[in-house]
């Protein structure tokens, strides 16, 4: 995180907290390209990246527990303060976030292996639109995160509002389709998982999205902006 | 300053005023107009680097600065409303009404007893031998020494540990009835456990008392302090309630120096 890209008269302890941002920010990588290729599986129904998706899950769990402990020792042996103990606070929120979005990329990887199962449904062009926001809202939210910037997180904050919009479509549209062909019941339930946890992660880029303003400004975001 | 209030909680009433006050040392400026507003019956730290003027100041409001040859007061500090320089002010009587504990606990080469007794024997607080003893036990027990000290009260008060003496000290000053309790690092020469017992104190005393702590140490004014004044080279930077200097300070300058950054 930018914030704390600077000059701490302990060194070290400047460099603890810089780790601290690494983490999150691999964390954060790592999960974006999880959620990529989960959707795609989804589109393409190819239930071959369960293990590598499994794998990352690993790792991003890995380095949650990581950043628990950093959290943990700088509370315990440095006291962080002011901008560093907004840092250090946000820092445990974010990766307690991350790793549910970790949790929901997985799960949604083991929906395409399901998927192959059926022939395509035309709805899965709507669950790739959704995916590609909520991606996007991802990405947006992690740079808002490293660069230590309120305005874009403020963005994806309200942007949550159509992810929200487009799923409540998605699943009108889905148990229609479902009443008028119940062939489309096994696959459709499925893709009705996908989009839960599509909007879910929207969720927690909100949450990110929160801590990143708090981190910045000491305030917490509510409706109406900045405030 | 930034522009922070003058008082940080104005539903307390204010105990001490200072406007523009100013002090120099033989020419050279130390304390450049600081204003504030100190709430009573609270704990207000000052914290700063070394030489950034919080102690100058804190010596401002008992006439500490009278005593150094060369030292020059300015601007107006009130107690009370009452003007403290003014020249019908006796410093003896005032120094009564404000107390001060210093970093190094400084009893008097005399018995616990009579260390407590001292203050009140000046100022003629009591008439009587029983009038006394009850004064000096009402202040052990505030200052929390009584019940190590009761059984020894003829002991010289220079053979108490630290922690003890700086509670003497603390004792000594609350004997004399004092509006005002100034401390100055009164912890550094202690270990974290007398601390702790003198942090507890203090958070006993500020119900009765306007307390003002100059202490280098933030953990300490984040702990015993509600309000927390940040002093740096003579200036008063930034001023408000402790908990807002220590998550969010307004002013570049306190932000690196509660984080520990290079300002």
């Amino acid at each position: 995180m930018a914030l704390s890209r600077t000059s701490h008269i302990v060194t070290a302890y400047g460099e603890e907290l810089d780790q601290l941002a690494d983490d999150l920010a691999r964390m954060g990588g790592l999960v974006e390209t999880q959620l990529e290729k989960a959707i795609a599986a989804v589109v393409r129904r190819d239930a071959s990246i369960k293990p590598d998706i499994k794998a990352r899950e690993a790792q991003v769990n890995a380095l949650q527990v990581e950043v628990e402990k950093r959290v943990l020792r700088l509370f315990a042996l440095r006291q962080p303060l002011a901008t560093d103990l907004r840092m250090t606070i946000s820092a445990l929120k974010v990766a307690t976030d991350l790793e549910r979005v970790g949790d929901l990329a997985k799960n949604i990887a083991y929906r395409a292996g399901d998927l192959a199962d059926y022939a395509p449904v035309a709805l899965t062009q709507q669950v790739e639109r959704l995916g590609a926001i909520v991606i996007k809202q991802l990405r947006e939210v992690l740079d808002a995160l490293s660069s230590a910037d309120v305005e874009p997180a403020v963005r994806v904050w309200h942007s949550d509002d159509e992810v929200d919009e487009r799923y409540n479509t998605l699943v009108r549209e889905m148990l229609m389709s479902m009443t008028e062909d119940s062939g489309l019941v096994g696959p459709g339930v499925h893709i009705l998982f996908v989009a839960k946890n599509l909007e879910r992660i929207g969720d927690h880029a909100t949450n990110i999205a929160e801590a990143v303003h708090f981190m910045v400004t000491a305030s917490p975001l509510v409706e109406d902006g900045q405030a | 300053m930034t522009d922070t209030p003058l008082n940080p909680t104005p539903d307390l009433p204010i105990k001490v005023t200072a406007r523009k006050v100013t002090v120099s040392y033989s020419g050279k400026q130390a304390l450049h107009d600081v204003s504030i507003d100190i709430p009573d019956r609270s704990v207000t730290a000052f914290i700063g680097p070394s030489g950034c003027g919080k102690s100058t100041f804190l010596r401002c409001l008992n006439r500490m600065n009278d005593t150094i040859d060369g030292a020059v007061v300015g601007g107006s500090l009130t107690i009370d409303g009452q003007e403290i320089n003014d020249k019908t002010i006796d410093p003896v009587v005032l120094r009564a009404s404000v107390g001060m504990v210093f970093q190094k606990p400084n009893p008097f080469p005399k018995s616990i007893y009579d260390n407590v007794a001292y203050g009140p024997r000046i100022h003629g607080l009591a008439l009587t031998r029983p009038e006394l003893d009850e004064i000096v036990e009402n202040a052990l027990r505030k200052a929390g020494l009584w019940d190590e000290v009761s059984d020894r009260l003829n002991h010289p008060g220079t053979g108490l540990s630290g922690g003890q003496q700086q509670r003497l000290v603390i004792a000594r000053a609350i004997a004399v009835n004092p509006e005002v309790i100034l401390m100055d690092e009164p912890c550094s020469a202690l270990d974290p456990i007398a601390t702790a017992r003198i942090e507890e104190l203090i958070d006993e005393l500020r119900e009765n008392y306007c307390i003002i702590i100059v202490t280098h140490s933030m953990q300490q004014a984040a702990r015993v302090s509600q309000h927390t004044a940040f002093f740096h080279m003579g200036h008063l930077v930034e001023y408000g309630p402790t908990e807002d200097i220590f998550t969010n300070p307004r002013d570049k300058r306190t932000q690196d120096y509660i984080t520990g950054r290079f300002g």
